[in-house]
């Protein structure tokens, strides 16, 4: 049992303009391609990153970061 | 079988196909208007001879699933938009979907020209069966068909309907074309005055679609199949096909250098008399641009399902490349179409396909055979790059294409190293355009 949902990145590919600010902030979940684009990790955020990951979605300059729960009841 | 006893189980006894039908196939030899539709098809079953729930219990009996390349289960998608519109308290909207897209695919153009009345009464029978409020039939507005004006002919079999009979009034809304338009979010896109794209969001169309109500969007040869078994049965449609993959289908050949046929077959049948025209051949496509190449061997003896060719048989196209043609030189073709069918929203599509293109265009050109250990590390490398990657599945798709090139013209790839094509003639054979 956690107390916390556990939560997965997602990207609106749509939306996202290549910035790169998310690879800064959580370089243990995001990656860049050979364009800029992040690549993300598979597997939920870690408890150590979420704070970070929240920080991260809520700076993303297009907004194109999510935080998606994943947790099932 | 858990049959809900309302007493009304003979009423919805499937009839038996009209002589007609049975001996012609699915489809018939010339467009009919609505009387003769009845006359060949039978008349359309009453909506007090079939049950609220008969035709989904009907449909899952018979297994049917989507033919517009993705092949998923028509049941599933009906349960899923009846609870969302159940749990939302709003009324589902049904789209049947003619946007074909595909350039080398003539399938669903040739079903709206000969039978546009077979996909109507699907359109009617599902939007009875889930209540619907809205029943759209979506077609390419410059629709290219050798056979005549495919939207006016449409036009006047919807003005042929009977709407106090069908319970269901059909809007005939004409969308542009395009390789991506018919993908089912891009045309729900389009149907609610939108830029006609993928788009991101958190619930699928069948949960928010035209209007924001549930929606199912179905292609349309999967809409006649509906108009089929609430005729004849489930049975009928699983007499037809394996029991993996039951039912007719229709299949856009093409084998040599004719024009492509329109075939009626199913799942099962061998492929090899639908291409054996072409021989000498070096490998067909199976599926469609987003499909995969097979080698000519096993062409040569596999049966039409996805356990022996390996391949899901996508949208239904069969091209078989002669021998005399340059596969990669083929895939370079398509695969620059594909690139430039790139919707350009998502960045890894963006600039993962044309890099793609440009690489198999290398490689297609023998000349360039001393780089070509470092063009097809690029492609793998960018091939995993822009799988996944995308609000829509036309960077996987194209990925798919690309990596089955690369196995089945192994051959060929080692002649071009070598600084040779071996196909003569170096003539694009599907249309890009």
């Amino acid at each position: 049992m956690r107390a916390k949902d556990s939560a997965e990145l997602a990207v609106d590919w749509g939306t996202c303009k290549g910035h790169g600010l998310c690879a800064e902030l959580l370089p243990d979940h995001i990656t860049l391609d050979d364009w800029g684009y992040p690549i993300v990790g598979a597997g939920p955020v870690s408890a150590a990153a979420a704070k970070r990951a929240r920080r991260a979605v809520a700076d993303c300059p297009a907004l194109a970061l999510k935080l998606k729960s994943t947790a099932g009841k | 079988m858990t049959a809900i006893d309302n007493g009304a189980r003979e009423a919805v006894v499937p009839q038996s196909p009209p002589s007609q039908a049975r001996e012609n196939g699915v489809l018939p030899s010339r467009p009919l208007n609505v009387a003769e539709h009845r006359a060949y098809y039978g008349a359309l079953p009453a909506a007090d001879r079939l049950p609220l729930g008969e035709l989904a219990a009907r449909i899952g009996h018979a297994g049917v699933r989507g033919r517009g390349g993705a092949g998923f289960p028509l049941y599933r998608k009906i349960v899923s938009v009846s609870g969302a519109a159940r749990a939302r308290r709003l009324q589902p909207t049904i789209v049947a979907n003619g946007c074909e897209g595909e350039p080398a695919s003539h399938k669903d153009k040739h079903l709206l020209w000969l039978a546009p009345h077979l996909v109507l009464d699907g359109l009617v029978l599902l939007g009875r069966e889930l209540r619907a409020t809205r029943a759209i039939l979506a077609i390419e507005a410059d629709a290219p068909n050798g056979k005549g004006d495919l939207v006016r002919r449409v036009r006047e079999a919807v003005s042929e309907r009977d709407v106090r009979q069908d319970g269901v009034h059909i809007e005939l809304v004409e969308v542009p074309g395009g390789f991506i338009a018919g993908e089912s979010a891009a045309l729900v896109s389009t149907l609610n005055g939108g830029p006609g794209l993928p788009t991101y969001t958190e619930h699928s169309v069948r949960e928010h679609g035209v209007g924001g109500t549930p929606t199912l969007v179905q292609n349309v040869e999967t809409v006649a199949q509906v108009a089929l078994i609430a005729r004849y049965g489930a049975d009928w449609f699983r007499d037809y096909g394996t029991a993996a993959e039951p039912g007719p289908q229709l299949f856009t050949v093409y084998a040599g250098r004719r024009q492509p046929r329109v075939v009626h077959s199913a799942a099962g049948a061998p492929l090899w008399p639908l291409i054996a025209d072409a021989e000498p051949i070096d490998a067909v496509l199976i599926g469609g641009y987003h499909g995969s190449w097979i080698s000519a061997p096993l062409a040569r003896k596999a049966r039409l399902t996805e356990a022996e060719l390996g391949v899901p048989l996508g949208a239904g196209l069969i091209a078989a490349l002669p021998a005399d043609r340059c596969g990669l030189t083929e895939t370079a073709h398509i695969m620059r179409y594909l690139a430039l069918e790139s919707a350009g929203q998502c960045g890894p599509c963006l600039n993962g396909l044309p890099r793609i293109a440009a690489a198999m265009e290398q490689l297609a050109d023998p000349h360039h055979a001393a780089r070509y250990a470092g063009i097809v590390q690029n492609l793998q490398r960018w091939s995993g790059m822009v799988e996944g990657r995308g609000l829509c599945h036309h960077p996987d798709g194209s990925v798919r294409l690309v990596r089955s090139a690369l196995t089945v013209f192994r051959t060929e790839t080692a002649a071009h190293r070598a600084g040779v094509c071996t196909g003569g003639d170096r003539r694009p054979l599907l249309p890009a355009s």
